[in-house]
């Protein structure tokens, strides 16, 4: 099993933001809702552009889950496990994500 | 159990249709499916196959999902053909030597092109017109001649006469028959088809017997002679002569076959073998074979519940059709030849207009038979509808093909009068209570229907249809249309507007509070975002703003498809000094940006890393500049004219004028985009009737246009004023400017908002100039206000190091995006296609 890895702290991720990281060679987006110590991470690239943008794109609620759009066409991405609202058969990669002492860690 | 050998000959829109029918009713555990196809690519398109010519790419054409045949596990073999089959085996040899056996055969050979037996028709310069090898043929032809005929005007022939139109050469239809389409139309339709297609440079020549084609001539590479006698000097010819049912195999095994050819089939679309059936154009059902997509589809079907043990029935097809040809509107019902004995007929015709409609009814006048109408086919789904179901016709039959204005009162079949089995999609064969159903399932769009349904898939005649059918459904519902923001709030954008200017809303968490429910999301987020920049000139990039900003906003600048940036510094009025364009060739250069004027008199850097916005803008500022706000909905440019400073026509200052409007209006949040256009005088050389806003010069002062837009719908400005001061215009301005951002709908442009205005261009009118609602004031305050906290947003975000950090690419690296890679192309650069990229990029892209 992978470790975590230890990213940035907390407060350099503005509430309802992402931010991207590279972790192992991966681009990793890395979402903050809100004001929350809470996170959440899948990958940065979006599968129908091919391009490493989904950490820039507007965290949204629907179906009671929150999910975030890409910033390029709008398609939406499962936070929790990267699945898509808009097509069943498209995923991005979900990663564990935790704050330890104010500070954003990540499992591959 | 071992599975069932299920084997298709044919790849082609039928053959297809069969597997995915049949994949979506069986059990596939129970299957083993492979299928035979003979070209080089899976099942395309072949009904839109002259699309092919402006995108060029197959891909674009494909019938086939990416993945389908690998998820359900079906053989496909592509390129191979079969060359015999052994009943008594039951098993089939290609080309290559393989052998497939099966348990059920599922012939999809479809048909030939026919070409008739023309001495010299063998010639490199004659082609048929039905793969996409033939259309690259054609292409690579056509781009050495100055001319091409096409053998046929049949439905097919004018398809490919415009395709030929489109790749720029002069284009001849020759027809055997004295009217073109002759299956379809009658003489006076014919004829009115071929005064349109004539009208727009294309030569017909009709009742032509072709004899010979002769390599050589005066003027092009051969010479075609005519039982005539007469002669046509042409480059190429392409045959749309007609097709003939693909049944060598079936005769190569000893299967049935019609005395017209074509597999004969029965009722279960078997042959003469019950272990074989055949589907589409190959097949003869009662010594008929249809040419047509829908019949085969419905055979598909059949054949698909008759292996699975379900009861379904081919009774024959519909052969009614309706198209564009060369820009042509054409549609053709049932016995359009009035053949029927005893049958009436009704017929208008507009010479002026060139529209033709005729309408075959019964002896008693009860029954629409057939119909034929060119130029006009707003009424023939409706027409339809009436032979499809035997629905009684009015008592004045007349009235169906009448215009309005022509005293025929417009009597629509309402979609109510369909009967619930109705016959929606014929492609699809979905019936209006299908349709019906998916609405009560809650599919509520068009899109929704489409998906769950297939209907307006095929052709897509029966969009309109179905939309009508949708609405009633809707209706009988009691489903109220809505104009709720999204599920977070159940508020307009012009309500929250005003809640937040009213109540004195600061933020998104606020207004949510108080006014909403949930967390958000992609819709809300950003329009509150720009309510909240219009009312209170907050900086969007604020801790409490920043989240809500949309793709563009967030960083200042428009993503492109790679996720790197434009950069587009304000040029107000189009004006630059050669300093100033020093210095964006120098930053263009240093960060080796791809360099374009754009379509708003400015220029336009495209290819920025995100991580490199905050240098390029910085060195922008410091050399005068500031944001051009192109990544905003708001004032984007004016755009103007040289005007009388420079132009000897020019009667004002129009790019005076324009650089004080720019300037007056820049950064304010809108709706939507907004432009503004100013002409010098008549002759409107800055475009600014299709704007948002246009002003154009005249000897007393300024005409003022709005509402007008450029883009996926151009619309002319409506005159609003004319005559007006600089003062008087920029008061009118402000005020029109403040109502359109106060009501307008999300994401709406001034078009469609004025459109949606109870009362239009009047009413505004009244707001504007005569205070009609008594907000002039407030309008003009809010404005002045939103004009007072106007910066830069580049020049604040560049002072905010927090706001700095967010600009690198990755937080914990200084790393730029590997993704991000870029091509030469005519002496800058360009995102690299994916297949450009490393191949390591490639493989972890599969991975993902």
């Amino acid at each position: 099993m992978s470790k975590w890895i230890k990213v940035c702290s907390l407060e350099t991720i503005f509430p309802s933001t992402g931010v991207c990281a590279l972790i192992d060679g991966k681009q990793v987006a890395i979402f903050r809702p809100s004001e929350e110590s809470k996170v959440y991470a899948i990958n940065n690239m979006d599968p129908f552009a091919r391009s490493n943008v989904l950490s820039r794109g507007v965290i949204c609620e629907h179906q009671e889950q929150l999910w975030v759009a890409s910033p390029l066409k709008k398609q939406r991405f499962n936070l929790l496990d990267g699945s898509c609202l808009e097509n069943s058969e498209v995923s991005v990669e979900a990663y564990k994500a935790r704050i330890t002492d104010g500070q954003v860690e990540i499992r591959l | 159990m071992s599975k069932q050998k299920l084997v298709i000959i044919g790849n082609g829109m039928v053959g297809h249709r069969f597997i995915e029918d049949f994949v979506e009713k069986a059990d596939l555990e129970q299957f083993e499916i492979t299928a035979f196809c003979e070209e080089p690519r899976v099942a395309y398109d072949r009904v839109h196959l002259s699309s092919y010519f402006s995108h060029h790419t197959a891909d674009e054409l494909s019938l086939v999902k990416e993945g389908f045949y690998e998820k359900h596990n079906i053989e496909v073999l592509i390129g191979e053909r079969a060359l015999t089959i052994n009943r008594q085996e039951k098993v089939i040899h290609s080309q290559t030597g393989r052998a497939v056996y099966y348990d059920k055969l599922i012939m999809a050979t479809g048909s030939y092109p026919w070409v008739p037996s023309i001495k010299g028709n063998e010639s490199k310069d004659c082609f048929v017109y039905r793969t996409i090898e033939d259309l690259n043929a054609i292409e690579a032809t056509a781009r050495r001649s100055k001319n091409g005929v096409v053998v046929g005007g049949g439905l097919l022939g004018l398809e490919a006469a415009g395709a030929l139109k489109a790749l720029g050469v002069e284009t001849h239809v020759i027809e055997f028959a004295p009217v073109l389409m002759a299956e379809q139309l009658d003489q006076q339709g014919g004829q009115m088809l071929r005064n349109k297609i004539e009208s727009i440079g294309v030569n017909v020549h009709t009742g032509k017997n072709t004899q010979e084609i002769v390599v050589g001539g005066e003027t092009a590479r051969n010479t075609m002679k005519f039982a005539d006698g007469t002669e046509l000097e042409v480059d190429f010819i392409v045959f749309s002569t007609g097709i003939r049912p693909q049944d060598k195999l079936a005769k190569q095994c000893g299967l049935a076959t019609g005395r017209r050819g074509g597999i004969t089939i029965d009722n279960n679309c078997k042959t003469s073998d019950p272990d074989i059936y055949a589907i589409g154009e190959c097949a003869s059902w009662n010594e008929k074979f249809f040419g047509l997509v829908a019949p085969g589809y419905n055979m598909a079907k059949v054949t698909a519940d008759d292996i699975l043990g379900r009861d379904n029935e081919f009774t024959g097809a519909d052969m009614s059709a309706k198209l564009k040809l060369l820009g042509v509107d054409v549609g053709s019902i049932g016995d359009a030849n009035g053949r029927t004995p005893n049958c009436k007929s009704y017929v208008y015709l507009d010479e002026n207009q060139s529209v033709y409609k005729r309408i075959i009814v019964s002896e008693d006048g009860k029954h629409l038979l057939g119909a034929v109408l060119v130029g006009d086919t707003e009424s023939y789904s409706d027409l339809l509808q009436y032979t499809l179901n035997d629905i009684e016709l009015p008592k004045h039959p007349d009235s169906l093909i009448l215009p309005s204005h022509a005293g025929g009162e417009k009597v629509g079949l309402g979609v109510d009068a369909l009967p619930e089995a109705a016959v929606v999609c014929s492609c699809f064969d979905v019936k209006k209570s299908d349709i019906a159903d998916a609405v009560a399932e809650g599919h509520c769009t068009i899109g929704a229907i489409k998906a769950e349904t297939g209907a307006g898939t095929g052709c897509g005649g029966c969009i309109p249809l179905i939309t009508q059918v949708l609405n009633s459904e809707l209706a009988k519902q009691g489903v109220e249309v809505k104009n709720h923001l999204c599920e977070h709030f159940e508020y307009s954008r012009q309500e929250l507007f005003h809640l937040i200017r009213i109540e004195g809303i600061k933020t998104f968490k606020d207004l949510l509070a108080k006014y909403g429910q949930g967390y958000g999301c992609e819709v809300c987020k950003p329009t509150v975002g720009s309510i909240l920049a219009s009312c209170w000139g907050e900086y969007i990039l604020s801790p409490e703003n920043n989240g809500l900003q949309d793709t563009n906003d967030i960083f200042l600048g428009n993503m492109q498809k790679d996720g790197t940036y434009s950069v587009i510094p304000r040029m107000p009025g189009g004006e630059v000094t050669p300093k100033g364009l020093l210095a964006v060739a120098n930053v263009a250069e240093q960060y080796e940006l791809y360099t374009k004027v754009t379509g708003a008199q400015r220029i336009g850097l495209f290819g920025a890393h995100k991580g490199d916005l905050p240098d390029i803008w910085k060195q922008l500022i410091d050399a005068g500049f500031e944001t051009g706000h192109a990544y905003g909905k708001s004032l984007r440019m004016v755009k103007t004219c040289v005007g009388s400073t420079w132009c000897r026509f020019g009667v004002q200052d129009s790019v005076g004028f324009g650089v004080e409007l720019e300037n007056r209006y820049k950064g304010l949040r809108t709706p939507h985009k907004i432009k503004f256009g100013v002409s010098g005088c008549t002759r409107e050389c800055a475009e600014a009737q299709g704007k948002d806003v246009g002003i154009i010069a005249t000897d007393k002062g300024w005409n003022l246009y709005v509402c007008g837009n450029g883009g996926m719908k151009p619309k002319h400005g409506e005159l609003l004023a004319v005559d007006l001061d600089n003062e008087t215009l920029v008061k009118y301005l402000d005020r029109f400017m403040m109502f359109y951002v106060r009501t307008a709908d999300k994401l709406t442009r001034t078009s469609v908002w004025l459109q949606n205005l109870e009362g239009g261009i009047e009413y505004l009118q009244e707001v504007i100039i005569n205070n009609k609602l008594g907000i002039n004031d407030q309008l003009e305050k809010e404005m002045a206000d939103a004009i007072d906290s106007y910066e830069c947003e580049w020049t604040k975000t560049l002072s905010d190091d927090k706001q700095l950090a967010r600009f690198a690419h990755f937080i914990n690296s200084d790393e730029q995006d590997d993704n991000v890679v870029f091509t030469p192309e005519r002496g800058q650069k360009r995102p690299a296609f994916i297949d450009e990229k490393a191949p390591t990029y490639k493989i972890s892209l599969e991975e993902a």
